[in-house]
């Protein structure tokens, strides 16, 4: 678009723009600000934005900076940041630990049987292909309460509570028809074309795939990457509900802090900064390369 | 992010995983251990070092959970044989029920050091079924009134140790000063059978009131719930904080150690954590009154234990029974009170700390919490006779879907979305539907 | 250009996802089946053949379930509206030039990264706290009386929670597809007089109608099953359970797994009646 915009209405335009992104994004801001609040400064009234004393104290308490082992290694983060006699409640690495293999590990496993299903019903598209790509959307609405009795009991069977290839297995199910869905309607996109040529040039069907489709798919695999690590990362029933100690992720790390006895906004708050924090800052890095991929076949 | 750095972080993170497992010795015991996230868990949580010194070789793992979510994990574990835990929290509701269908393991066994005839008898008498200790109290608690000292005086009124009902009412009238964010009262509103079911049903025993007749018919219709509940809510309007119908135990806690409450009745077990100057504004400024009563016998007050069991299904119960023999033993309260101070040890479950001096100087709600304890009658907890157990709950396995959505109904009475006597009216409905399909 | 060959290869590609889809669909939905006809009360250790439709019946006829239903519908689609013409409208702002576009972009999406549980306990703890929210210190600060947002307006605080959540999805989406829009036509249009709330009704519009169809399939995919922002905020109560959580107070809280399988299999059905209509409407799109 090469027209010429007034700079008045394109201030406009940008004030208002700026007022409501602030607007939206003020909630995380606040967690942010509060975190470093002591709990009495949390609750103030009128409240304090930014001219209070900062503390660390919440991270300490919260366990941000783990503490050195038996040995005597590490924590050396912890002892020059927290106050010795600040009690520490968890282990946050942990939590956090089990969050990105559990993420990670649903996501390339999703991959792995999404990419070859995608391809095929973008590409070699029977009669009902399109009827198995809405069944595939429809098991997405089983609702989890509902059959959470049966998954609970089939794990205790198979021994499989509580353990991370158990979480990676059912959150990849529970993601893979979006992720199919979102794969499908990217692929569909590239054109046929390319493809019949390089079936001319005599590429098998491996050599199809490997080179000349996946370089063309990279965008709409990593914003699928993107979307599904999202998503793994923010699932609060299931992670919740099966997990106890060895996979438990950051949603039990902040069940932990959720309205617990006395006043709590600011350890609420460094919890909760803590758990959105890592997919927050992959977020905004990784934004260009959500958004390429982000239109499941919107955009024609 | 290209989809190789993906890939390597990930491999690099499963070897990383792989090698934290691995670490961990095969010798030692492992106990997962479920606890709500209340403060003297946590406090308890923060000692398992001194555990160790005496027992290193158990290693202790803590899922330390809010409470629904506890409640409905460890729920459903135990129900299904899941064996995911080694020592639960639960209270005195879940103990006679769990333990009839024997998902819990005695406690008959715990060593002589454990003194098992200190226990106040009312707090052991809740975690015994037919005989048997199937769990061990780690704080007991009822409850009663907690009132700002300076505020009462402002008003011009004195608190009598054992209020009346209507006396309660006068004084929250008079303290409330809305402008500057002061409420006379401030009660459980918030739904759900462990917060404000709690709290109406210790109330509805004081006026008359009781859930179920020798029959187990519903008794919502009753003059004696209506008098409960227009009681309750005209109150809460009148003189109690916006949003009440939001707020439990925990919000109330807060509101009360910010200087918003007058008074508040609640369990005793807070009455260390608002005399605490590190966390109340208000520490100084707090006295203790009994529930009140309308002069029928029965004082509004209940009775509960947050308590340590084994479930059935655990695979290291000799350990647990352990850990649960070190965190309610005679000796625990020992070493809470060297690190933290006297007024900050588990209270309400033996009779010993209520003898020891040092306890009573540091902690000027002792008596108070002890004569409330003792005045909470489980076995009769109702004016008129009842077929069941429980003062502010019913021990019957039903009780509490039933109650949370009777809470529900209750509190959306509060809010002002229904009227006192449509909510019994649900109540009602509620209790006949679900005893009639549980057959009763 | 779909050879013998490739069609095979094509089918062996998919039968993975398929079966996997297949037995995780499945497996417990036979199996809930199964409890839906039972008398299976853990609590009381009973798990006794046969209810039959006993625990349909029980489910369907009390009054809970048709208030769920309402309440599902209502909250599925407020917060369909918002974030649909929120999205709509933020995105149609965000195509214009602006001064630091990238950043406010960032803004903008932030919320979707955040955990629905945080979401909810920091709204309700910190916005929406009648005594100590930033809202009812707003309120005050106007000389209104701060309004108990839990309580008197539950299931609308519920929508705004989620909303928040998902309108950053929702303007990324319309977003690229604005961006794809024609400019020649537009400006054509303007050419010819047309007004801009003219040109938005007759060519924005029609143009997004695909990705609009797209943003209300996913979203309502997710928000059937909203259950931590009810958990967290207000527990089912004040007319805010949805069959989802009543389905959950059934099988989790009142531990009487075959009514609450009847109501999971009632969940099911309605997810599938909505989901036909979705279905419709985005297989018409996805022939284009």
């Amino acid at each position: 678009m090469a027209r010429a915009i007034p700079t008045s209405r394109r201030l406009a335009f940008t004030a208002l723009a700026w007022i409501i992104g602030l607007l939206i994004f003020f909630p995380i801001a606040w967690i942010i600000l509060t975190s470093f609040k002591t709990e009495a400064v949390a609750i103030a009234d009128p409240p304090v934005f930014v001219n209070f004393e900062w503390t660390l104290e919440n991270y300490c308490l919260v366990g941000l900076f783990p503490e050195a082992d038996a040995q005597g290694n590490g924590g050396w983060l912890r002892g020059l940041m927290c106050d010795p006699d600040t009690p520490q409640r968890s282990d946050y690495t942990r939590f956090l630990m089990n969050s990105i293999v559990i993420a990670l590990g649903s996501t390339l496993l999703g991959l792995l049987i999404a990419v070859p299903a995608a391809w095929s019903m973008a590409f070699v598209p029977g009669k009902g292909t399109k009827n198995i790509l809405l069944w595939m959307l429809s098991t997405k609405m089983l609702p989890a309460v509902g059959v959470l009795y049966p998954i609970r009991l089939i794990l205790i069977e198979l021994n499989m509570l509580d353990s991370k290839g158990s979480m990676i297995f059912i959150l990849t199910m529970i993601n893979l028809p979006i992720i199919i869905w979102m794969l499908y309607t990217y692929f569909r996109e590239i054109p046929v074309e390319i493809l019949e040529a390089a079936r001319m040039d005599g590429a098998g069907l491996k050599e199809e795939i490997l080179y000349v489709l996946t370089p063309m798919a990279v965008p709409g695999i990593a914003s699928t990457v993107l979307l599904n690590i999202i998503l793994a990362w923010n699932e609060a029933f299931w992670t919740l509900t099966l997990t106890t100690v060895d996979a438990a992720p950051l949603s039990a790390f902040i069940a932990s802090y959720s309205s617990p006895e006395g006043l709590f906004y600011a350890k609420l708050s460094a919890a909760s900064a803590m758990a959105i924090a890592p997919i927050l800052i992959m977020g905004w890095f990784s934004q260009k390369q959500l958004v390429r991929g982000l239109t499941f076949g919107a955009v024609k | 992010m290209s989809l190789k750095t993906v890939l390597g972080a990930t491999t690099a993170l499963a070897i990383c995983a792989a090698a934290t497992t691995a670490f961990a010795d095969g010798h030692a015991t492992t106990i997962t251990i479920a606890t709500v996230n209340n403060g003297d868990m946590i406090r308890m949580q923060g000692l398992t070092e001194v555990f160790n010194e005496t027992h290193p070789d158990i290693i202790v793992e803590w899922v330390t959970l809010e409470e629904n979510v506890l409640r409905q994990n460890v729920t459903t574990d135990i129900a299904q044989g899941g064996g995911q835990y080694d020592v639960i929290t639960i209270g005195t509701y879940e103990v006679p029920i769990w333990g009839a269908n024997n998902w819990l393991t005695s406690l008959d066994d715990l060593p002589e050091s454990y003194n098992i005839d200190d226990l106040l008898p009312a707090i052991r008498g809740g975690l015994t079924v037919d005989g048997t200790l199937y769990a061990s109290p780690f704080y007991g608690e009822s409850s009663m009134v907690m009132y700002r000292t300076d505020l009462m005086d402002a008003a011009g009124l004195e608190m009598p140790d054992a209020p009346s009902w209507d006396f309660i009412r006068e004084a929250a009238i008079a303290m409330t000063d809305r402008e500057n964010d002061i409420y006379g009262i401030c009660l459980r509103g918030k739904p759900g059978w462990g917060e404000n079911v709690a709290f109406i049903t210790a109330t509805s025993n004081s006026f008359g009131a009781r859930w179920f007749d020798e029959d187990w018919t519903p008794q919502f219709d009753s003059d004696e719930w209506s008098n409960t509940l227009n009681f309750y809510i005209d109150l809460l309007n009148e003189a109690g904080p916006p949003g009440a119908a939001n707020n439990g135990f925990n919000e109330n806690l807060a509101l009360f150690q910010q200087g918003s409450c007058g008074m508040w009745i609640d369990a005793t077990v807070a009455a260390s954590f608002v005399t605490n100057p590190n966390d109340s504004e208000v520490a100084d400024r707090v006295g203790f009154a009994l529930a009140p009563d309308n002069g029928l016998g029965r004082r509004a007050n209940w009775l509960w234990a947050w308590s340590l069991a084994i479930p059935a299904s655990s695979d290291a119960p000799e350990a647990a029974m352990a850990f649960i023999n070190w965190a309610t033993g005679p000796g625990y309260v020992e070493i809470v009170a060297e690190r933290e101070g006297w007024a900050n040890v588990p209270p309400g479950t033996r009779s010993s700390l209520y003898e020891n001096q040092a306890y009573l100087d540091a902690a000027p709600f002792a008596q108070m919490t002890l004569d409330s304890i003792l005045s909470a009658d489980p076995t009769n907890p109702t004016v008129d006779p009842v077929p069941y157990t429980g003062v502010q709950f019913v021990a019957i396995p039903e009780f509490a879907g039933l109650a949370t959505e009777i809470g529900q109904v209750f509190s959306s009475a509060l809010a002002g979305l229904m009227t006192a006597e449509e909510a019994l009216a649900a109540a009602q409905a509620l209790a006949v539907e679900e005893m009639d399909a549980a057959g009763y | 250009m779909a050879t013998q060959h490739s069609r095979s290869a094509a089918r062996t590609m998919m039968a993975p996802a398929v079966f996997l889809l297949l037995v995780w669909m499945l497996v417990p939905l036979i199996l809930t089946l199964w409890f839906s006809v039972m008398d299976y009360r853990p609590l009381r250790g009973t798990f006794e053949c046969c209810e039959g439709l006993g625990n349909y019946i029980r489910f369907a006829s009390s009054s809970s379930f048709q208030d769920a239903i309402v309440t599902t519908l209502i909250m599925v689609g407020g917060i369909l509206l918002i974030t649909v013409t929120g999205g709509i409208l933020l995105a149609l702002l965000l195509d214009q030039p602006i001064w630091g576009q990238g950043i406010v972009r960032i803004l903008v999406i932030a919320p979707f990264f955040v955990m629905p549980t945080v979401a909810a306990l920091v709204w309700k703890n910190m916005f929406m706290n009648p005594v100590n929210g930033l809202l009812a210190h707003l309120w005050e600060f106007f000389g209104a009386e701060p309004i108990s947002w839990l309580t008197q307006v539950p299931l609308f605080s519920i929508i705004i929670i989620v909303s928040w959540i998902w309108l950053p999805f929702a303007t990324l989406i319309l977003l690229t597809a604005i961006q794809s829009l024609d400019s020649e036509q537009m400006e054509a249009a303007e050419m010819d007089g047309a007004s801009p709330i003219a040109r938005f009704f007759y060519i924005v519009l029609p143009h997004l109608s695909r990705a609009i169809t797209v943003v209300i399939l996913i979203q309502t995919i997710f928000l059937l099953s909203i259950f931590a922002e009810i958990f967290v905020t207000t527990g089912g109560g004040f007319g805010t359970r949805t069959l989802t959580y009543l389905v959950y107070q059934r099988v989790i809280e009142s531990q009487n797994v075959g009514l609450g399988s009847a109501g999971g299999i009632f969940a099911v059905i309605l997810a599938n009646i909505v989901a036909i209509f979705l279905m419709r409407m985005v297989g018409k799109n996805l022939d284009k």
